[in-house]
């Protein structure tokens, strides 16, 4: 059994997950391939996109992956944090603009 | 920051030699990885063969004003090797009665050679379809004595093909040296200036973009798209088209990615990127590269991993077309760089 949770190796075989479930694993990869194609967004727009929420998600795999995505696309340094960011201000603001619902029921509550 | 050639720090890779055990050994030696040669027989394409000769690519000497970190041919200021006029003339016999369409000149920064315009003028009299010069864009504003050279160029219908890793000042200070953006910026403008890649313009102005670091890269057509974008935008400038150009594994580039410990990643990025429809269009096969002492190889790859043509004919006095052609290409494990992805010349990708 190996020592840590996560191998770097493990990426590559990525589409392993196919050997279980043909059906469904094509299904994914097919869908996969299809949503970063260029579309109404770059290939570039949804790059950083994707890096932005594989931090959110804090997926050590995809942060592999899309930073080395990134800086094929010529993607620079200061986009990259900017993107970050930009995932940190959402999860950040997801948690305080629930305090309004705290400040509701404060408010509610006390006399 | 790199200042001085592997050759002037008298470093281990400057030996050709050392390069190739280092290609040959490791991850390939353990099988870890397939050699290139049975790669390419997996799909039988070997051997490699040359077909009919297009591009005619002379290295007029390895003396640089720059030290890139990337350079394949560990070029810079200290390099001594420059090609003589009498090569030179053995050259301008051969593009006379050659059958290529292309005739490119590279170096080093061949502006460098004291020869060089006497060269251009002799052989842009010859009438060869297309003549190219790779430029480095900072020779114009490196001395006032090059300072003419986008007129020069634009009187000789020159093709100027030159190298911009990035449309940010960071990233190509980084891979070129301080001031190599905003020299090339500089540099760029005045060729737009005279007409060089101006829209509708029969000047062709084409650049190169190669990785600043150990990774692929993107399509050409998109990073065109980002890069004609971001010049237009930022600094009004004009091109035509733009090459992207997989950094090979042998000099300088080989020296960073031991250095940086991603040598053997990035020969699994190669090798997993393989594309065997790269393989049929890989420019050694329609390319002759001569080096500054007048000796024949495949490419400018295997010129600096001293690598000769598998050729009776070995030199440019003893040229000869027919005898050259159908030569098994002399390979190594450095030429995945050129079969990754969509492939990669010196005009960029292949498929």
């Amino acid at each position: 059994m190996q020592k840590t949770y996560y191998d770097p190796a493990d990426l590559k075989k990525f589409g392993n997950i196919s050997d279980w479930n043909e059906e469904l694993g094509k299904k994914f990869f097919d869908y996969y391939g299809k949503v970063f194609e260029e579309g109404a967004l770059s290939e570039r727009e949804k790059s950083l996109i994707a890096l932005a929420v594989a931090h959110t998600i804090q997926c050590p795999y995809c942060i592999d992956a899309y930073t080395g995505d990134g800086l094929q696309r010529g993607i620079t340094k200061a986009e990259m944090m900017e993107a970050l960011h930009v995932a940190a201000a959402i999860r950040g603001g997801a948690s305080l603009v629930h305090g309004v619902q705290m400040m509701n029921k404060v408010n509610k509550l006390d006399m | 920051m790199v200042t001085a050639s592997l050759h002037k720090r008298k470093s281990d890779l400057a030996n050709s030699k050392r390069q190739l055990e280092i290609l040959s050994n490791g991850i390939f030696q353990s099988e870890d990885l397939p050699k290139f040669a049975d790669k390419i027989a997996e799909t039988s394409q070997f051997p490699l063969r040359s077909k009919t000769l297009e591009v005619l690519q002379i290295n007029v000497g390895y003396m640089c004003n720059q030290v890139c970190e990337h350079c394949h041919v560990d070029a810079g200021p200290d390099r001594q090797e420059i090609m003589t006029k009498e090569t030179m003339l053995q050259c301008l016999e051969v593009i006379k009665k050659t059958g290529a369409h292309t005739l490119d000149l590279t170096g080093g920064a061949p502006e460098m050679n004291p020869h060089f315009r006497w060269f251009v003028d002799e052989a842009s009299k010859i009438g060869i379809k297309d003549f190219i010069v790779r430029s480095n864009l900072t020779i114009i504003k490196a001395n006032k004595k090059f300072a003419d050279l986008p007129e020069f160029f634009k009187s000789h219908n020159v093709h100027v093909v030159s190298s911009m890793p990035h449309w940010t000042q960071g990233k190509t200070d980084k891979q070129r040296g301080t001031g190599v953006f905003s020299q090339s910026i500089e540099a760029l403008k005045e060729l737009n200036a005279v007409g060089y890649g101006m829209p509708d313009s029969n000047l062709r102005l084409d650049l190169v973009y190669n990785p600043s670091g150990a990774f692929l890269p993107a399509n050409q057509a998109s990073l065109e798209k980002d890069f004609k974008k971001a010049l237009l935008e930022d600094f009004n400038i004009h091109f035509h088209n733009l090459f992207a150009i997989t950094n090979l594994p042998i000099s300088r580039f080989l020296d960073y990615l031991i250095a940086s410990d991603n040598y053997e990643d990035y020969m699994y990025t190669l090798v997993e990127a393989y594309n065997p429809e790269a393989v049929k269009n890989v420019m050694c096969t329609n390319t002759l590269s001569v080096s500054w002492d007048g000796y024949l190889y495949d490419c400018d790859f295997n010129q600096m991993l001293q690598l000769p043509v598998n050729s009776k004919v070995k030199h440019i006095s003893e040229y000869n077309e027919y005898l050259l052609k159908g030569r098994p290409i002399a390979i190594s494990q450095h030429c995945y760089g050129c079969t990754a992805g969509a492939g990669s010349s010196c005009q960029g990708s292949v498929t």
